[in-house]
């Protein structure tokens, strides 16, 4: 089983105490986050589950800094983002974190060498030929070498995700934040991710993964299950499926017919 | 982002979308060719206007008998007669920025040579009167001082003169001409000067000693008016005043009271037709600027329509660290490089359509250099002014909003 053993609790990279967030349509005001805890450590793979209107997109878009909470502290990686503005935090956001989304959010149009150099562009202190060299690995490192130069509609699904993948990797961030990053994929395509972000994760990258299919969470290290702007319960996954091996078992010619 | 960067992200832009960029900037394109086009038909009418002035004299200042405006009512100047040989002296004597004074009479009647005869003016000067007028001898030569003060009966004659006399490209010279039945023997031939602004054939003339005009042919002792040259350009004006002075002393007319001839300078008629022209230059470069506003426009929609369709776009970048200003300065330079881009274009067309123009309408057309920096930086302008309300749009956009727009 890969990277079962991550109990050995490093340093923490996520540190949320007592968290709000309160939404005004209209008259009324939509509490989504009513007082959340949540520590997550560096090699963590968190899965955060929960049905809709959970509070689960709001707490993703918090640790993606993309929000700020109306109360509490949020320490990503040793840095208060209560304190920081919003070109700050613009900043943290391209040093810190990697986003990968359920529709991919390519360039279309932009090679897939370009769609991961992106990130780079707002990083001054990165020089062309370092971005080039840089997003030039993280293709390699999600085994797109030879595919660096397709478009985004030349590409399958699971590629371009795979490509979104490569752009997460390449500012070499604190962690990977997932938000139903198998949502439009098939079994096959999803399990074949879900071996990408173990491999990264057995590496040693923290990743936040948002989802609210129970098996794909069965990938993760741990889960975290919000319910009604609540914490509900966080467990460690006991007996964590290996996607390798799951695509072993899977039928060759699933969609395919041979005839 | 480094400018670099941000001018490799609009081109890229630009790239992605070729088809769409040329039609924008089709707008920008036509308007600056047009401005450039239209400001060069008027700046040309108005050099040739100048041109064809200049060709009446060098730096040109007369004096007409009588005022034209007395007491608000318009008068005729024929009947003035109180121009004379005293002014002349006068004028000589006090007016320092005059290089050559000649005075003028004027005959008309008919010419007779032989079995045939042309209506034309007998024109009567000193010798000074060639240089005043940029007149030159073509062959033969011009009379003396002398022949002027004993009242020689001798003249120069004009090229229509000749062909209706004497038929085309004859020798008249030695010939004689009569003129209200006095004879005046042709010793020189002027060279041909053309038509002037007022469609006046400059070349239908005779030109002899004023004093062979004044005693034999008119029998009076004033001039119709005096033609003067001022010693250069600049001092035209110095030299109308001067003259002002010496014949108001000379006529001893009072403090206040009204002069009695009148004074022009080739100045003034250059600056009266010259104001026509800026009112045709003024008025179709005005044309002209609505088709540039309306391509200004045309950037303003497509980058509207840009921002709204690459609102996905525009999430992703503040995710991946963007900041507002980023995306202000991403969007703006690409309505920025739309516009010069298609202002150089059209700066580039519009001098060749000028070209185009001047050689199958025949019309001058000057390009002025100015004309061309001005439709640039009106183009950086409109690129800015028109690409600011897009962009602001882009990068007050919510990212989170932004990334799930559909």
């Amino acid at each position: 089983m890969v990277g079962l053993e991550n109990k050995a609790m490093n340093k923490t990279i996520i540190e949320v105490r007592n968290l709000k967030k309160d939404f005004h349509v209209g008259e009324v005001t939509v509490r989504a986050l009513k007082g959340v805890d949540l520590s997550i450590s560096e090699g963590e793979f968190v899965a955060i589950m929960g049905a809709s209107g959970s509070g689960k997109s709001t707490m993703l878009n918090i640790l993606g800094c993309l929000e700020k909470p109306n109360a509490g502290d949020y320490i990503l990686d040793g840095v208060d983002m209560a304190k920081l503005s919003k070109d700050q935090l613009a900043a943290l956001r391209n040093q810190k974190l990697g986003f990968v989304f359920q529709s991919y959010n390519l360039l279309p149009r932009t090679s897939a060498l370009e769609n991961v150099e992106l990130p780079l562009f707002y990083n001054n202190k990165v020089k062309a030929k370092e971005r080039r060299e840089r997003a030039q690995e993280a293709l390699a490192a999600v085994g797109l070498s030879d595919r660096m130069d397709h478009m985004p509609n030349q590409l399958s699904g699971g590629q371009q995700q795979r490509v979104a993948i490569a752009r997460s990797l390449v500012n070499d961030p604190v962690v990977i934040l997932a938000d139903e990053a198998t949502g439009n994929l098939d079994t096959r395509t999803s399990f074949e991710i879900m071996a990408l972000f173990q491999e990264l994760n057995s590496k040693g990258k923290t990743i936040v993964f948002v989802t609210h299919e129970a098996d794909i969470a069965r990938f993760t290290s741990r889960n975290i299950v919000f319910r009604d702007g609540h914490i509900l319960r966080s467990e460690n996954v006991t007996d964590r499926f290996s996607a390798i091996e799951m695509l072993k078992n899977l039928p060759v010619t699933d969609d395919i017919e041979t005839s | 982002m480094h400018i670099s960067n941000l001018l490799k992200v609009a081109i890229y832009a630009l790239k992605r979308n070729k088809l769409r960029a040329l039609l924008t900037m089709l707008g920008i394109i036509i308007g600056v060719a047009s401005v450039i086009a239209m400001l060069a038909i008027g700046q040309g009418s108005k050099k040739s206007i100048q041109d064809q002035i200049s060709t009446m004299g060098t730096n040109l200042v007369f004096v007409m008998a009588g005022s034209q405006q007395r007491g608000g009512i318009q008068m005729g100047n024929s009947g003035a007669v109180n121009i004379t040989v005293k002014d002349m002296d006068a004028i000589r004597a006090d007016c320092p920025s005059i290089s050559d004074l000649s005075p003028e009479v004027r005959a008309n009647g008919q010419a007779v040579y032989s079995n045939k005869n042309w209506p034309t003016s007998l024109f009567g000067s000193n010798t000074e009167y060639l240089n005043i007028k940029k007149i030159e001898v073509g062959s033969g030569r011009c009379f003396t001082e002398k022949e002027v003060k004993s009242a020689a009966k001798v003249c120069l004659i004009g090229a229509t003169v000749i062909e209706h006399l004497f038929g085309k490209d004859a020798n008249p010279i030695g010939l004689t001409v009569r003129y209200k039945k006095i004879p005046f023997k042709i010793i020189g031939v002027l060279k041909p000067k053309g038509t002037n602004t007022f469609g006046q054939d400059q070349d239908d003339l005779l030109l002899a000693p004023y004093t062979t005009v004044q005693k034999r042919v008119m029998a009076i002792t004033y001039f119709q008016s005096i033609q003067s040259s001022a010693i250069n350009e600049t001092k035209t004006k110095d030299a109308a005043a001067e003259m002002e002075q010496a014949l108001r002393k000379s006529h001893k007319i009072k403090e206040g009271a009204e002069n009695d001839f009148t004074i022009r300078s080739q100045d003034e008629l250059v600056s009266t037709f010259s104001s026509i022209s800026n009112v045709l230059t003024i008025l179709l470069g005005a044309i002209a600027s609505i088709s540039l506003l309306v391509g200004g426009i045309g950037i303003m929609n497509i980058m509207y329509v840009s921002v709204t369709e690459r609102t996905r776009e525009i999430g992703l970048r503040m995710a991946v660290g963007g900041r507002g200003k980023d995306i202000l300065m991403q969007f703006l330079i690409e309505s920025i490089l739309l516009s010069v881009l298609g202002g150089v274009i059209g700066i580039l067309l519009g001098i060749g359509v000028s070209k185009l123009i001047g050689i199958l309408m025949g019309w001058p057309t000057v390009v002025l250099p100015a004309s061309v920096v001005l439709s640039f930086f009106v183009c950086t302008v409109i690129g800015v002014f028109f690409g600011w309300y897009p962009a602001r749009k882009a990068a007050s956009l919510n990212p989170i909003d932004a990334l799930r727009f559909e």
